[in-house]
Formats: structure tokens, sequence, C-alpha cells
């Protein structure tokens, strides 16, 4: 097979190529062309699409483009975000796989100026049940992320799970990181200044993760899965803990020009990406590259993802300065080469060996000219999933249902992981996993916002920050399924007080070029484009993950959402669980449930189909905003998004999260179990009178909280304790815990 | 320089559960007649003089409270045994 | 009063006990890098948690031999007040400085939970004002390698609650303190229960406050 077909380019890619270079390109070229034109680092089948969706809102500091989008948080204060898959890495070695997400993760924010101040996580595993391999990975990849975040300090506060049967062969491992900085330290990849120098820093370059980029992430997996071993990279969280401190004291003395962080594509799309936003050219040689093994070839280092290392431009004056700051922290830092000017406008990327040039690219062939690619979407004609293993009588009563539904896989309490993380180092976290819906974090402490000390009544501002994507909603319906996610996010932040800034997005879908994928990803989009100009959340940056299939076919279409927002004062931050006896509890929001794409249809063996209810975007919008004021001013003494498991699982997971009981009459036209994510809210508080009849919000008053059961009019009664039970039973029993 | 192995594992009567999770492992897999699994660490490495290195291991490599060690002597640099 | 935190390489919960200790009326608190001997005449050392050194080889044994430990080993003999959290525990049984070593848990697993611990000895710099035998301090755990394991006899200062073992310690040793009553390690986290709003207890903050009443009790 000829050369660039081995590399995964296409005949008329490597035209291109040709056209481009005006001459056949070298081996070491050649290489990094493939890199760059990958999937992975050209977005070839999805940046068409991309471009569909809000960039711009009054707290974009840094939109995408950036290592990380940045928003606005008042006092001189910047919060950067994104998240990002290791989902082919993850398969073929789950520990590794997800520590290396989680380090790849934590550079993109410090590479922005930003110190990391929270990691949260989103999984996908096949069916934990019946799978010995989904444990083996749920356990392993659980392992790494806490790891590598405990390990270095950063809090892991928050994420999702869930199980299902597509994900059986390609589980999705989604790190999401933020991180904090005050505006004057967010800084640019881009290199500038010809004559300044790269330095590279960190870890010694290795023959980690040769070819990953194109190998790993641009291709379905097959049978020889274990052969790509070798290729997986080891994480090591002592060395990026040291090299994040060394980075954030660079940049806080001002030594730095630019800085990026070496994921995919190691040198090679660091360097083209820093000269590309600069607009120069560079030279690096790759004989002053340190190694870990001595007899390595220039294109082995170009393409190494070997981790925890970060490349800098640095004045020649400031070169010996940033050299100190490293020899403090420990950490190796190399000249390796230095920016150049362009050539007729345009600047190269030339790699020098023992002074000879082995490789000279123009940056923007590079960089720009990869082709993009329109997609060729169709819906299906027929389901493209199959149904699930009934696990629960259609006929069941209504308290062995919510029983089944607490104890299931994908409602179950998540103890069991949030146990293995550390969610407080760094003292921020004002609200832990399970006690709201999204996590809570102080910005107290940081670039002059207080001292940590609350004696005084100022409010202490914060952030709160939630990550979401059910992708059984999304195969019923893409387009809706994907505003479900947005809106859920969002109702997430409003029980917690939080008003959306911005957001962060991962799409994970399988092969684009096959027509029922590419409609799956051009509708989920759009939808994506159409909840968050309904809301007014600007997407401030993102990852795209495709072909994620197996032989069994694609994985269920699955965009995940982070979404930041502010919260004015933590000491109002709301909490999931009822709060006192005799508080009333209410229904709040558009709240039209359906079972199409339901937890209980799963469990009754229904395949994902039917049809989703379409948003009234504005009303759920005020919705939000009903409940996000009414936790602010106390009104609501507690909040919780009515999301998996419809109304009657919501009104247990209040029920369980404070040990207190409920006496409540559902409407008889509510479906007790069926969805409409994001759209409908429990709330309590010992007055509620002021609501009803607010606007064009729907408020329906349920019932009270009290008495040592959840009781439901003409419905069920089932005891605190044995919910409680079943819930934390669930997932923890599956894994032997 | 000779090269020298030092093997690490858990004293004698001092629980030892990673020993206990692989001894509990091996017969789910179909290996039946494994007993008394104990896991350390190996230590490898390139030493002028091979008598210092029972100190190394008192005061750094072991820690003699909880983990007894054994120094195997390699024969040349890069030996594997 | 000033308080010394100690940090190396790999440290993380050093912040977080230097916010704590400012906590404490009247007290100051400063970092004290590792390469350093110089202690800057800090009247308590605080050895924090986190992964020094990566916790490769074995936890706390390389950064034992940091030169800043150099230092605190001699302030240690002369009195002065120590206190090791989490792999601080660690870094202090590995110097000597107190009896025992830390295992893994017995799940093998890293464990993040709040724990309940009951004073056992009330009398020492560390818990003087921790509110007597038997009292109850609700302060979280987290660590990997936090079985406390000594052949011999040891000064109990904390245990867990009946039933609150999170990692298979003997006889539910969560602190102990070295002959001399000056050195104090402990598993849980007392720098992250000082906040209500954060640790959703303050019980952690009697420890700091107790050294910093200790000290005044001794000027």
């Amino acid at each position: 097979m000829s050369r660039h077909r081995e590399l995964g380019l296409t005949d008329a890619e490597y035209a291109l190529i040709l056209d481009g270079l005006g001459r056949e390109p070298g081996d070491v070229e050649l290489a990094m062309l493939s890199l760059m034109w990958s999937e992975h680092c050209a977005y070839k089948h999805s940046k068409k699409l991309l471009g569909q969706l809000p960039t711009e809102g009054p707290h974009v500091l840094v939109g995408p483009g950036e290592n990380a989008g940045a928003v606005d948080v008042g006092h001189g204060l910047a919060v950067a975000f994104k998240v990002e898959s290791h989902n082919h890495p993850s398969a073929v070695e789950p520990f590794q796989g997800a520590a290396t997400g989680v380090g790849g993760i934590l550079r993109d924010v410090f590479a922005v100026g930003a110190r990391p101040m929270a990691i949260l996580d989103s999984l996908r595993f096949g069916e934990v049940a019946s799978s010995e391999r989904s444990r083996y990975l749920l356990e392993h990849a659980v392992a790494g992320i806490g790891h590598y975040g405990n390990s270095i300090g950063v809090p892991t506060v928050g994420g999702e799970i869930y199980f299902e049967g597509s994900y059986e062969q390609n589980c999705l491992v989604n790190a999401m990181a933020l991180g904090i900085a005050p505006h004057a330290r967010l800084t640019s990849s881009a290199a500038a200044g010809p004559g300044n120098v790269l330095i590279l820093l960190g870890a010694l370059t290795g023959r980690d993760g040769i070819g990953g980029a194109s190998v790993l992430a641009s291709a379905e997996l097959g049978e020889d899965d274990a052969a790509k071993r070798p290729t997986v990279q080891i994480g090591d969280p002592f060395a990026e803990k040291k090299l994040m401190e060394c980075c954030l004291e660079l940049l806080d003395r001002e030594l730095l020009v630019s800085l990026q962080d070496l994921g995919a594509a190691g040198l090679t799309s660091a360097a083209s990406e820093m000269a590309s936003k600069g607009e120069v050219g560079l030279d690096i040689d790759v004989t002053s590259v340190p190694l870990r093994e001595a007899d390595m070839e220039p294109l082995e280092i170009m393409v190494s993802e070997s981790q925890e290392r970060m490349l800098c431009v640095v004045t020649p004056e400031q070169v010996a300065p940033v050299l100190a700051v490293c020899e403090r922290w420990e950490i190796l830092a190399t000249p390796i080469g230095q920016i150049t000017p362009g050539v007729d406008g345009e600047g190269h990327f030339r790699i020098l060996a023992h002074g000879t040039v082995v490789g000279d690219l123009p940056v923007g062939l590079l960089v720009d000219r990869c082709p993009l690619y329109d997609l060729a979407p169709q819906a299906p004609s027929a389901p493209l999933y199959g149904a699930p293993a009934a696990v629960l009588d259609p006929d069941a009563d209504a308290a062995s249902t919510l029983l089944a539904l607490l104890g299931s896989a994908n409602i179950a309490s998540r103890r069991a992981v949030f146990e293995q993380y550390d969610p407080v180092v760094q003292s921020r976290t004002v609200r832990r996993p399970e006690q709201t819906d999204a996590a809570v974090l102080s910005l107290a402490g940081d670039a002059g916002v207080g001292v940590g000390h609350h004696t005084s009544d100022e409010p202490i501002p914060g952030i709160a920050v939630s990550i979401d994507g059910n992708g059984r909603r999304v195969a019923v319906d893409p387009f809706h399924g994907a505003v479900e996610a947005v809106l859920e996010c969002a109702a997430n932040l409003a029980c917690c007080a939080a008003k959306p800034l911005g957001l962060t997005n991962c799409l994970n879908f399988g092969n684009p070029e096959k027509p029922h994928v590419a409609w799956q990803l051009s509708r989920a989009v759009a939808g994506l484009a159409h909840a968050c100009r309904a809301l007014e959340v600007p997407v401030v940056g993102g990852n795209v993950s495709l072909y994620n299939e197996s032989p069994d076919g694609p994985i269920l279409p699955t965009p995940v959402v982070g979404m930041v927002g502010s919260v004015p004062d933590v000491r109002h931050a709301g909490r999931l669980g009822f709060a006192t006896e005799g508080d009333t509890i209410a229904l709040v929001g558009p709240f039209r449930p359906r079972r199409d794409g339901s937890e209980v249809a799963k469990l009754q063996g229904h395949a994902p189909a039917g049809e989703l209810v379409e948003k009234d975007i504005p009303t759920v919008r005020a919705a939000h905003g009903l409940v996000r004021e009414g936790v602010r001013t106390g009104l609501f003494a507690q909040a919780h998004d009515i999301a998996e498991g419809g109304l009657l699982t919501a009104l247990a997971e209040c029920v369980i999260a404070s040990g207190l009981g409920a006496e409540v009459t559902v409407p008889a036209e509510l479906d007790l179990f069926g969805e409409d994510l994001g759209c409908g809210f429990i709330v309590s508080g010992p007055d509620l009178s002021d609501l009803t009849g607010r606007g064009d919000v729907s408020v329906v008053v349920l019932g009270r909280v009290g008495g040592p059961t959840l009781s439901v009019t003409g419905v069920c009664e089932l005891a605190v304790s044995e919910l409680s039970a079943a819930h934390a039973g669930g997932l923890a029993g599956l894994l032997g815990r | 320089m000779p090269r020298a192995r030092v093997l690490i594992r858990p004293k004698e009567g001092i629980l030892d559960p990673q020993g206990q999770a692989v001894e509990r492992a091996l017969p789910q897999l179909g290996f039946s007649g494994a007993a008394n699994v104990h896991v350390g660490r190996l230590i490898e490495l390139d030493v002028d003089d091979l008598a210092q290195l029972p100190a190394m291991c008192e005061r750094l490599l072991a820690n003699t409270l909880i983990e007894e060690y054994e120094v195997i002597e390699l024969s040349g640099p890069g030996a594997t045994a | 009063m000033k308080f010394g935190v100690l940090r190396f390489p790999g440290t993380c919960d050093d912040t977080d006990a230097l916010t704590a200790a400012r906590r404490v009326p009247g007290a100051e608190a400063q970092l004290l890098w590792h390469a350093e001997r110089d202690l800057h005449g800090v009247d308590a050392v605080i050895v924090p948690g986190g992964f020094s050194y990566g916790d490769y080889l074995r936890t706390g044994a390389i950064a034992r031999f940091a030169p800043v430990m150099e230092s605190v080993i001699e302030f240690a003999a002369d009195g002065g007040l120590v206190l090791g959290i989490c792999n601080g525990f660690q870094i202090l049984c590995e110097a000597g400085l107190l009896p025992g070593a830390l295992l893994p848990n017995l799940s093998l697993k890293f464990l993040f939970r709040q724990v309940d611990l009951i004073v056992a000895d009330p009398d020492t710099p560390f818990t003087r004002t921790c509110g007597g035998a038997g009292a109850t301090l609700s302060i979280p755990v987290k660590h990997t390698t936090g079985r406390y394991y000594c052949p011999d006899p040891v000064d109990v200062v904390l245990r867990y609650a009946p039933g609150q073992n999170p990692n298979g310690s003997q006889d539910d040793i969560a602190g102990v303190r070295n002959a001399a009553g000056n050195v104090f390690g402990l598993m849980p986290h007392p720098e992250h229960a000082v906040d209500i709003l954060t640790g959703g207890s303050v019980d952690g903050l009697s420890i700091f406050s107790s050294m910093a009443d200790a000290l005044s009790a001794h000027v």
C-alpha cells in the first residue's frame, strides 16, 4: 500500500498535498501532514457543522480556538474550561487512558493561564449488570481519573455515568476541567516575534502514542485492539503537578510570550498551531529535544505523544529567568528552536536534525488546507438500535417500578464512584456530589477576591458547573435530544442559583461517513445551536470524537454538554434534599413527560425510539429563572430538576438526600415515570403561596414534606429506608462494594 | 558496574490485601492450587559497590517495620536473570 | 503565633492548611519550601497532605530526606509542635518522628468520606480545645494508604468512631503522638473541616486552635 494511505490520507488529500507543496513530501513531512489532516486534529467532518454554534456573548473572554475557552465571572476573574474525549485510549487501557485524559484537559486549562480548580467526568460503558468487561472498564477508568486528579490536587466535583449496550465496545471517557485566573493572566498560544526562542518544558520525549492521533482517534476499533497497546501514553500526575506550578509561576512573572500544551500529535500539532495563530514560522531542531529512548528518529520525535510537556515562546532576554524558575520546580526546560519570519507572507515550519533540514512545510498547509467535508446525512428508515433486555414487568405497580428505577445502573447512587475522588482539595467546594444537581465552587481566596474568612455579611461569589448528555434521548431524536442536553445542564445550574455564562461540548458519535450517523451528528449540532441561541449561552470551546463504532454498530449519539454559571452568593446555593418537615412541595415548569427514550422504557425492554416533545424554550427558560431566583432569595429551601426516571424518581431523590419523607398528590394527567429533561423541577419551601399564578410558568402544589414514607395519593407508599436502600445498593451492588 | 535486583515484600504477618486480591482472583480465572500470594516491589539498579545495598534498603528502599527485602546480584549491566 | 506549612513537590493541601491555620485568631501562617533548611522562626510546623514526590517508592519515603525535614527533626527534638496530616503523617512516620507506618487501605482504593473521630487523648497540645475525652469530631478522610500499623504500644490521640474505620487501621487508630507529646500525625484532614460552607463542619479548627492555645500557655 502506498505511504499516504497507510497513514490514513486519501488519494485526493494526497493530491492536495502534492499540489500545495509542489513536490513529494519527505517521510517526516508526510507523517506530520497525516496527523494534522486527521479527523482528530483537522475536524474535517465536523468543522462545517460547528460553524452554526453561537460563540459570542457579553461574558466571553476567550472563545473557541484556544486551548480552553474562558468567561468573565466578575471581580476581575475569569474561569477557563473545556471538555475533551479520551475514548479510544480508554477502551484500549482504561486506567491510563482515563488518567491521561484528565492530564490532557488540565494542561489545556493551565495553558491559557488558569489554575485548574475542578474536574468533572462524563463516562459511558456497556451494561454493567451483564458485562464483566464493562465493570472492568468502569473500575479502571474511575481509578485512573482518581489517580490523576487526586494526585495533582484538583478536586473532582461532579460528573455523570450511563450504561447502555451500544457502548460495550466503545466506552466514552470525556473529562472536563475548569480553572481560575485573573483576567491579566489569560494567555494566548499564538507564537510571535521572529528570533524568540521555543522552549520545551516537562517530560522526556519517548515513543508514547506514536501515531496515536491518527491510529487511535480517527479509526474504528476492531479485533486487534490489544495490538495497539504500545501506543497508549502513561500519565505522571506528579510530573504534571510540578509542570503546572512552574507554568503558572512563569505566567505570573510575565516571562512568556505564549504557551501551548502538547496533546494529540505532540510537537507537530502544538508548534504548528502556535505558528498558525501567530502567523509566523518556526524552526525546531529535533536533536535538541531531550529523549527517553536514545535512538529515536526525527519523525518519531515530532509525533511523540509523551505526556506532561508544554511548549512556550520566550524572548531571548527572558530565557535565563525562565530556565531558573524551571530549575526551582525541577522541570526540564530545553530551547529547541526559534520563531522565524514568514516567506512571502507565509510561515514555514522547518524541522532540523544535526543542522540538516529534514522537513519544511508551509504552516498554512499543515493547519488550514486540510479539505473539509460535507456530510451526506440521511435519516434512517429503520431503528438503528436494538431493544435492551426487559428487566421490568410492564404490569409492575408504581412502587416496584420506582424501586427498580432507583436501583437501576443509570439512576442508582454514584457514591461508590465519587468516594474514589477528592472533591474538597483547594477548599472551594461548597456543594459536593449528590448534594445538588450541579457542583458549586467558591471564588473566594484567589486573586484578591475575599480571603476565606466569612465573618462579614459580604456575599461570597461563586460558580456552578454541570455536565450532561443522555445518548438514549438523542438516539430517539437527535435534534430535541441535543436541545434537552443543554436544557438539563441549565436546569442543574438553576437548582444551584446559577445563571449560565458559557458552554463547552464534546460530540461523541459514530462514523460520520455513514449517512445515518451524519444525520445524527448534523441534527444534534443543529439542536445544540438552537438551544444555545434560545438560552443565550455561548459555546466557548469543545471537542469532537467520531468513529466510535464497533462491528455491532455506532454508539448512541452522545453530545456531552458542560455548562458554567455564576452564583452571586454561594451561601445561597440550594440543595437537592428536602429541608424541613411541613414545607410545601411544588412542581415548577412546563413539564410534559413522555415515555419514549425514558429509563422506564429501557427497563421494560423498549428500544430508544419514538419521539421527544418539542420544547417551548422561552417558557423553559422562564422556569429556570423562577427556580434560580427562588433559590437565591431563599423562597425555595431546596430544588431538584426532574431527570431520568421522571417525577416519582425525582421526588424519591429529594427524600433520599434528606431522609425526610413526603406526602404528595400527583395530577392524574402526569405520567409518573415519563421524562422531559430540563423542563420540570421539584421545589419546596415554608411558604410558596406567592408563586402560584405568576407569569407563564406553571406551578403545581403537590403536597408537603414529612412523615417516614414517600406517600403518593392513590399510587404508592414506600418507606424512606426502602427507597434509600434501593438507591444505595444499585451500582454499589453491581461493583461488589 | 554490577547490576542488582532488590525484591521488597510485605513482612511475614503483615496483612497484604493486594496479595489476597490476587489470591482470590486466580481461582476465578480457573487457576487452582495457588496459595500464600504476596505482592511486593522490584527495584533494579547498577551500583558501584554491592555492599552498599543493605544500607540503601534499610534507609530508603524498604520500610523495615512493614517490609522485608532481598538483594539479588545480577552478573553485569542490564543483565536479566 | 506563626504556623509554617511545608511544601514539597507534589504537596496538594498546603494552601488549604495555610488558610485553615490563619483562621485561628491572632495566628499567621507561611509556606516553607522543601529545599530550604530555614524554618523562618515559625512556632509550629504543619506537614500537609498531598502526594509528595508522587508517592513514588513509598508514601513519604522520599520527602523525609528533604533539607527542610532536617530542620523539622531538630525543631521537634527541641520540643517544637509538629502536626502531620495524611501524607504529612506518612512522612513523619518515615522520618521516625512518630511510631508505626501507614499501609494500603484494605479496599486498595482511594477513599473520600466524612467520618466521625473520637478524642482518645484530650491532654495534648493538639487536642486540648477539642471538647475533652470522648468528644466527636466530624472530619473528612481522603487517602489510599491510611491503614495505621504499629507492632508496639502507641499513644493514640484520635480514633475512628465505632463502625467508621475507613481503611482497616489497627484499633481504629486515626491519629497518634510521640512519647513527648509534641509531634502528632493523623490521616483525616482537619484543614478541610474549618468552614461550614466548604467543609460541612468546623471541628477541624479545634486542632489548630489547640496548638495556638498550647503555645500561648507555654509563653
